[in-house]
Order: structure tokens, then C-alpha cells, then sequence
């Protein structure tokens, strides 16, 4: 993803009320072609339902939505031929062929008669559905009609592809492939997913863009994210310890703790780094150093920090 | 757009097999009264021929026949319309439709024909039988085309109602019920009125096919089905975009 990247998506001050609750706050996104955006937040944060007013299927009380410059609100259609999107419920006719449901998805997104046929067999290469064609949807598993939600999401070849919650319910081989498809697509068109999962924003997501409470209160790449609030460290474990004082008298070691009799962790500064220096005196002084893992945030503190930051 | 949902509404409904059951099951229904009518036909007819007068075949059988089957689509169409939107919306498909490049005025007007295209059917297969008398018999082409005309509007306006009562819940049981009550209301305005000139007595579309069933083209009764049915699947429409709105 080049920052150059034209924007396919540009969403201006959205706000939304459910009757006299205001439920979206003014929320303003970007997305480059390319890109994989990962939108973040606890349930009932209101991702459901921005993201449904990027496919049209809400409408928003003001604000302004652009898909690839064209106005969604002002010339939906032609917008909307540019989204494909697979809502947090599957939208799927069960007693439909898969076949017959995926041309009728082609169709209704305007994909011209003459290409259906090529349009239909790409897209079920690309979601292994090769094989299931002519299967009832309503006899297919879980994980096969997540695939086919996805495969009516992408048949079109949209520009935008927005997804809700695509690994819901999934067993981890099934994640592992549809997240492999995600970041395939996110490669050719831009890819909004929202999720709870914190290690799919990890796997997956380019950036993320955290909700809570209809407003984004974070924003910025994935690596960025994980960073935050971080402190650099690394915990070693020591065979035989030497005394506490002697680890904190070593040069930029800011802070030390002992976690059990022979793990310490040990705090230093961003720019500095004493492992080395611990390891020669390690070797020294004969304190049997067995391990040294560098101190490393999971995203899941990362997103409880700046969700409760948000709170206070 | 308007024939690709149209399309699809058609051939979901031929996969379940309920669809297939009721087909035959009317076909019986119809075959049966026709025989019955035709016998009690045959019979006066000796007594017929002797009248100045006497009115054919077409009279006597193909429209009490027809009358039948306006009374049966009051009953057939909330079995029908009941899945229309009421259904989507339940399992959630609705928002394909929704968040696809359709217009809201293309998913009515779809679900609307693709329907239409089924009791068109119904009554085509109906017309078919009426249409064996002509082998023995001359058959009064005119009455027969202003029934056919009068059913397709009565089925219209049903199917527009109906849509609209979809439109309302998300629950299809409930949809098929409100239809059939309205349905049920509107011909007992009819079958109570006993001035024939009652206003009320307007309101029921069944009262508006009797001309068309005798044979008489009403421009009024023409608008009545027309407005009648514009007006259900503009409210439809207003509906869906509401349904975006407050939903």
C-alpha cells in the first residue's frame, strides 16, 4: 500500500440516531485502494451500524459518504455498484443453488451478462468453492457459507469491500483461510472489517481505527497500535541470581523486578539497550542465564489502555 | 434490475414444494367446479333452446367459473405475499437488497411481477380449460377476454396490498393474517352492502370485478384497480425507504 494510493473511500462527520439517541458521533474515515482497514471496538460500539451506512443500507442523518468520488448519498446506485459487502448476518437465499445465487448477486450489482460465467468461476476459485457449486446453500456448513457470503461480496470485483465480522463462528482453519482471502483482496481493492478479534486486526489490518461509544478514538497503523503505551524490557530468567541491587546498579537499566526467585524484568529506555551487557556480566559472574525474551505488548492491553484512556 | 428480482421472486418460489401442492390442488378445485357447471349446463339445455334468446356456454359456465377462482385469489395471495419482504427481512436478506445498486422502487416493482408472473399463470390455466368448450361449442370471446383482464387487475391490487402488509412486519404468519383480514374486511363491505349503490361497497375491489365478470369494461372500475394498486406499492416503496431511515 503506497500512501499515494488513490482514496476509494472517504466518509465525512457521519452521525446517527436511533430515535432521540444520537448512536453515531461524527465520524470521519479515509481508505486507500489497497489498503485493509481494521475497524476495532467492543460490541455494541456502533460498527454494525456505520458500516451499514457505507453499503447504503442505512442512511445516515447527515454527514457525507464518497465511493470513489461518487456520492452515495446523491447517486447511490452508481455507488453502490463500487461496494460489496457481507453484513454480520449472512444475507443468504437458502434454498438457492450456489450458483444460481451468486449470478443473481452478479447481476444485481450490474455485472454485465457477457461476463457473468468468467465473473462466477474466478470468484469461486478464489473462495474454494469450486466443488459446491451446485450444492443448496442451506446444506452447506458454517464455514462454507461465510465463503459464499464472501464470494457475493467480491463477485462484482468492487473497488470497496466492507465486511462485518468475517470470522465469526469460524473453526481456526477456516479463520486461517478466510483471513489469507482478506489479505489477498486487500492486495487488489481496499478492505474495510470490523471486528472484536484482536489478533486478526493483528494478522490482517494495514491500520486500525478504534470505536467506542459511536466515536473513533483511535487511529493509525497496526504495528503503531501496538506500540502504544509500550515501555521497552525484557524479562531474563537467571539460575543462579545475583542480588537485586546488582542488576540496578548496571548502566541504563531504569527499573528492575523480580518476578520469581530467578526471573527479573527488566525496564530500560527506547533508544538503549543492555541485554548485551547483562549477558557478558551473566557469563562473568557464572548466573546461568537461560532465557531472554524481550518484553512485547499484546494488542489486547494495548486496546484496554486506550479504550480506558478514553473513559477517564 | 426490475426483472432480475422479478425473476429470482419467480423461480424461489417453484423450488419450495407447497408452490407445486397448491398449483394441483387448485387445478382440482377448478376442474371440479367446471364439470359440475358444465353438467348443470347440458342438462338446461334443452329447456334453453327454446328460449328467443338463450345465453351460450360462456355465460353459464366460464363465468361463475371465474367468479370462483376471484374468490380463491382473495385467499391464495396472502399464502403468496406473505413471504415477499416479511421473510427477507427475517432471515436478514434483506440487506443484500438493500446495500446493492437497486433503488427501492426496482425491489417492489420485482417482487411485484415476479408474483404477478405466478397467479397470471394461475389464471392462464384456468382460461385453458374454459377454452376445451370451444371444440363443441361458439364461446363469447369478448366476455371471456374482460374476465381474464378483470382477474390479472384483482390479482394486482391483492398482490399489492399484500406486499404492502409485508412490508410491515418481520414476521411472515403475521403479514399472511393482517392480508387476509383486510382481504376478508373489503368483501364483507361488499357482501353487506345491500344498496348497490353504497359507497362503502366501492371500496371492496371484489365488487369491482362483478362488471368485469359480466362482461362489462368500466373505465372506473379500470381506475379503481389501477389507483388501488399504484397506491399499495408507492406506500411499499415509502415503507422500504423508511425502513433505511428508523431502522
Amino acid at each position: 500500500m503506497s500512501v499515494n494510493a488513490p482514496i476509494t473511500l472517504s466518509v465525512r462527520n457521519l452521525i446517527r440516531r436511533f430515535g432521540q439517541r444520537e448512536v453515531i458521533h461524527g465520524i470521519s474515515l479515509e481508505l486507500r485502494h489497497g489498503e485493509v482497514l481494521g475497524l476495532l471496538g467492543h460490541n455494541g460500539a456502533g460498527k454494525s451500524t456505520t458500516l451499514q451506512m457505507l453499503t447504503g443500507a442505512l442512511l445516515p442523518h447527515s454527514g457525507q459518504i464518497e465511493i470513489c468520488g461518487i456520492d452515495l448519498l446523491r447517486q447511490p446506485q452508481k455507488a453502490k455498484a463500487r461496494i460489496g459487502f457481507l453484513p454480520e448476518t449472512l444475507p443468504l437465499y437458502r434454498d438457492m443453488s450456489v450458483n444460481n445465487f451468486l449470478i443473481f448477486a452478479a447481476k444485481l450489482h450490474r455485472v454485465p451478462r457477457a461476463q457473468i460465467t468468467d465473473a462466477l468461476t474466478e470468484t469461486k476459485r478464489r473462495c474454494g468453492l469450486q466443488d459446491s457449486g451446485k450444492s443448496i446453500i442451506g446444506t452447506l456448513s458454517k464455514g462454507y457459507q461465510q465463503r459464499v457470503g464472501i464470494a457475493q461480496a467480491i463477485i462484482h470485483q468492487p473497488e470497496v469491500i466492507i465486511l462485518d465480522e468475517p470470522t465469526v463462528g469460524l473453526d481456526p482453519s477456516q479463520i486461517r483461510d478466510i483471513r489469507a482471502l482478506i489479505r489477498e483482496l486487500g492486495n487488489m481493492h481496499s478492505v474495510i472489517l470490523s471486528t472484536h478479534l484482536l489478533a486478526e486486526v493483528e494478522s490482517i489490518c494495514d491500520r486500525v481505527e478504534i470505536m467506542h461509544h459511536g466515536r473513533l478514538i483511535y487511529g493509525g497503523s497496526s504495528t503503531k497500535m501496538q506500540q502504544y503505551g509500550a515501555q521497552s524490557g525484557f524479562i531474563i530468567t537467571l539460575l543462579a541470581p545475583p542480588l537485586l541491587s546488582e542488576l540496578q546498579a548496571l548502566a541504563e537499566v531504569q527499573k528492575v523486578d523480580q518476578l520469581s526467585t530467578t526471573q527479573f524484568r527488566i525496564l530500560h529506555a527506547d533508544n538503549t539497550n543492555p541485554s548485551a551487557a547483562l549477558l557478558t556480566l551473566a557469563a562473568q559472574h557464572g548466573w546461568q542465564a537461560e532465557q531472554l525474551v524481550p518484553l512485547r505488548t499484546c494488542l489486547e492491553d494495548v486496546f484496554m489502555q486506550i479504550t480506558q484512556d478514553e473513559k477517564s | 434490475m426490475i426483472l432480475t428480482i422479478a425473476h429470482k421472486e419467480f423461480r424461489s418460489l417453484f423450488v419450495i414444494p407447497s408452490t407445486w401442492f397448491i398449483l394441483a390442488a387448485l387445478q382440482f378445485i377448478f376442474a371440479w367446479f367446471f364439470l359440475a357447471r358444465l353438467d348443470a349446463f347440458i342438462q338446461v339445455q334443452a329447456q334453453l333452446a327454446q328460449l328467443a334468446n338463450p345465453f351460450g356456454a360462456t355465460l353459464a359456465v366460464a363465468a361463475p367459473l371465474f367468479g370462483t377462482l376471484a374468490l380463491i385469489l382473495m385467499m391464495l395471495t396472502p399464502i403468496f405475499t406473505m413471504r415477499l419482504i416479511a421473510e427477507e427481512r427475517r432471515n436478514q436478506t434483506l440487506t443484500l437488497l438493500m446495500s446493492s445498486p437497486v433503488s427501492d422502487c426496482h425491489i417492489v416493482l420485482g417482487k411485484f411481477i415476479g408474483l404477478m408472473i405466478l397467479l397470471s399463470l394461475i389464471i392462464a390455466s384456468c382460461s385453458l380449460m374454459v377454452l376445451t368448450l370451444a371444440s363443441g361449442t361458439q364461446l363469447d370471446t369478448g366476455l371471456l377476454l374482460t374476465n381474464g383482464l378483470g382477474l390479472i387487475l384483482l390479482a394486482a391490487s391483492y398482490v399489492a396490498l399484500g406486499l404492502y402488509v409485508s412490508s410491515l412486519t418481520a414476521q411472515p404468519v403475521v403479514a399472511a393474517i393482517g392480508t387476509l383480514a383486510i382481504f376478508f374486511g373489503l368483501w364483507l363491505m361488499e357482501v353487506s352492502a345491500v344498496d348497490h349503490d353504497n359507497t362503502w361497497r366501492a371500496l371492496a375491489p371484489t365488487s369491482h370485478f362483478q362488471s368485469f365478470n359480466i362482461g362489462l369494461l368500466n373505465s372506473t372500475d379500470l381506475l379503481f384497480f389501477l389507483l388501488f394498486s399504484i397506491a399499495f406499492l408507492l406506500l411499499t416503496i415509502r415503507r422500504l425507504h423508511n425502513n433505511r431511515l428508523y431502522s
